[in-house]
């Protein structure tokens, strides 16, 4: 089984983040980068289908020389190969850009399922998943919570508002990955030490070779809108305080 | 020239969804600013007869695509027909509801079409003619301006941020060709929530628990409130690692992103991450007996006391109020 898992480097969930001054991005000085959690569930996802079912695993990343950390994370838990597309005409790619790359590297590469998180928690966009399915003309499984395998299909979870879908796709696909649909694991030791001596195909955007310019430009980054500073609500007893909460609520705020 | 505001309503069960009527009049207040017209696209079968409500919402024109083929919702056959239809009437901007669907359908449907699109957008305008989209992003640590360089421009908006007013229109029904290929993907089974709360991501009112419960008996105190102000309760990442409320409740950056009416948080300290994911909600009131908890710096109305006496005491004065 070919198995292509995609994963970003992204800032960690516990990070600070600060606008730059001049509205051009964020500080990415103080920032420790991990690999983007909903990836990791692919990642995951794709090592136990190997261990099931044989066949390799190759992770693809877009990303600056940092990310390099991120593939190296990935074959640490078990993956075998990786593809870094790495070159500063990508540094501010929009979901467009970054998918039609991705799906450049992998078309030639034989795949019977990709994995990508549903979504990066940097930008927060979610929608490289289902634009590389569109790249590559393949169905896409989006969120899905629990994945079973069947030969030439997949039978997939996949919540919506209010209830829970099941269904099954010919393969090949592409999975986005929610949580809930496994516990990743950590790289061990050995894994880390094997990963260093694993293939890593760096690639630049010629040879690549798909557009980089950018469909959706983020033109500038804000911090969010202030909120006025709260009231404490004083009291003496907890009914006191919860009376006077409901009264606030209900004449102030006109929430309830 | 691409002209128009076009929106893509999305219907459940024959029914459409408040995110289809937040759509059609975000649509119709931008179009007015251009003296253009709103169309709508709806799909499914036998759902011709909700074109009248969404020309009530300030649609001028729908395009009904009423085929078999449409239900039950499969990405790949909706953005095919939406594509066609975008691109045979040219719109200088196509809206959809930030949803699971229309998440879902909007990146497959931009990327059919080479356009750039702004996901789970707080706020679209008209800036010197070109439209710009504010979204939330690091789950709202920050905010970006989005332009597009692209026709049409794509946005999807996240519900509940976008009021939905009454602005009669034609609603004209437009019928167009809804049949496509067979599909690969199929659904098998729809398994209902049978709990009958509003998911996390559409609630007016959320009461969310968080470490200070104390375990997953505690919720039942949440669950009373919630049951009164007709909302569904939410909890932090803590909660949820800890196995004490399932995976679909959580709030924060790696669960859901919220903003309801009213968030009410009880014994959460207010992590980064669940801070980022409850921080647009309208009003906040967080309940915690550290008064040094960082949840006090969000909310709007702070009781410092123990949650396991003010809850029930706030449920009674709710219940008082709303009677």
């Amino acid at each position: 089984m070919n198995i292509i898992a995609c994963v970003k480097q992204v800032p960690d969930t516990e990070a600070q983040i600060k606008v730059k001054a001049d509205g051009s991005g964020i500080e990415e000085g103080q920032i420790k980068w991990v690999m983007n959690p909903y990836d990791e569930f692919g990642v995951e996802e794709a090592l136990k289908l190997k261990e099931k079912n044989g066949g390799d695993v190759t992770i693809v990343c877009v990303g600056p020389a940092r990310a390099m950390e991120t593939i190296r994370t990935a074959l640490a838990m078990g993956a075998d190969k990786g593809v870094h597309i790495c070159d500063p005409a990508f540094d501010n790619a929009d979901a467009f850009v970054t998918a039609n790359a991705l799906a450049a590297v992998i078309k030639p590469l034989p795949h019977d399922i990709i994995f990508c998180g549903q979504r990066a928690i940097d930008d927060d966009s979610g929608q490289v998943g289902s634009m590389l399915a569109e790249a590559l003309g393949l169905p896409q499984l989006t969120l899905v919570t629990k994945l079973d395998f069947a030969g030439s299909s997949v039978k997939v979870i996949r919540p919506i508002e209010g209830a829970q879908l099941l269904i099954e796709t010919a393969l090949p696909c592409v999975v986005t990955c929610q949580k809930g649909l496994n516990e990743p694991r950590y790289a061990s030791l050995p894994g880390i030490m094997k990963a260093k001596k694993k293939p890593v195909d760096v690639k630049n955007a010629a040879a690549v070779g798909t557009a980089t310019d950018v469909k959706a430009k983020v033109a500038k980054t804000v911090p969010p809108p202030a909120r006025p500073p709260g009231k404490i609500i004083c009291g003496d007893e907890p009914a006191q305080k919860a009376a006077e909460l409901g009264r606030l609520l209900r004449e102030e705020a006109k929430a309830i | 020239m691409a002209k128009g505001v076009m929106i893509v309503a999305e219907q459940r069960d024959g029914a459409l969804r408040k995110i289809s009527l937040e759509l059609a009049s975000t649509a119709r207040k931008l179009a007015d600013q251009t003296g253009d017209e709103v169309s709508a696209i709806l799909l499914g079968s036998g759902i011709e007869g909700l074109a009248a409500e969404l020309g009530k919402y300030g649609v001028d024109k729908v395009f009904v695509g009423d085929n078999a083929a449409m239900e039950p919702y499969i990405t790949e056959a909706h953005a095919a027909v939406v594509a066609k239809v975008v691109k045979e009437n040219d719109p200088a901007i196509l809206l959809l509801g930030a949803s699971v669907q229309g998440k879902d359908l909007s990146s497959r449907v931009a990327a059919k079409l080479a356009a750039g699109l702004a996901t789970d957008c707080t706020d679209v305008k008209l800036d010197g003619g070109n439209f710009v989209a504010i979204r939330p992003m690091y789950a709202g640590k920050c905010f970006g301006e989005i332009v597009f360089n692209s026709a049409p421009a794509i946005a999807s908006l996240r519900p509940n941020v976008f009021p939905a007013a009454e602005n009669a229109k034609a609603g004209a029904v437009v019928k167009v060709d809804a049949a496509v290929d067979a599909q690969k993907s199929k659904v098998l089974e729809v398994q209902k929530d049978t709990s009958g709360k509003v998911d996390l991501t559409e609630a007016n009112v959320i009461v969310s628990g968080g470490r200070g419960m104390k375990g997953p008996e505690g919720y039942a105190i949440l669950e009373e409130l919630a049951d009164v102000l007709k909302g569904t309760v939410g909890a932090s990442r803590a909660a949820v690692d800890a196995g004490w409320r399932p995976q679909k409740d959580q709030v924060g950056q790696t669960g859901k992103v919220v903003s309801p009416n009213l968030y009410i948080a009880c014994g959460i300290s207010g992590a980064i991450q669940h801070l980022a994911g409850m921080s647009s909600s309208k009003c906040i009131v967080a309940i915690n007996k550290d008064a040094e908890a960082p949840i006090f710096t969000k909310a709007d109305y702070g009781v410092v006391d123990d949650l396991f006496k003010v809850v029930p005491e706030l449920t009674a004065v709710c219940k008082k109020l709303v009677a």
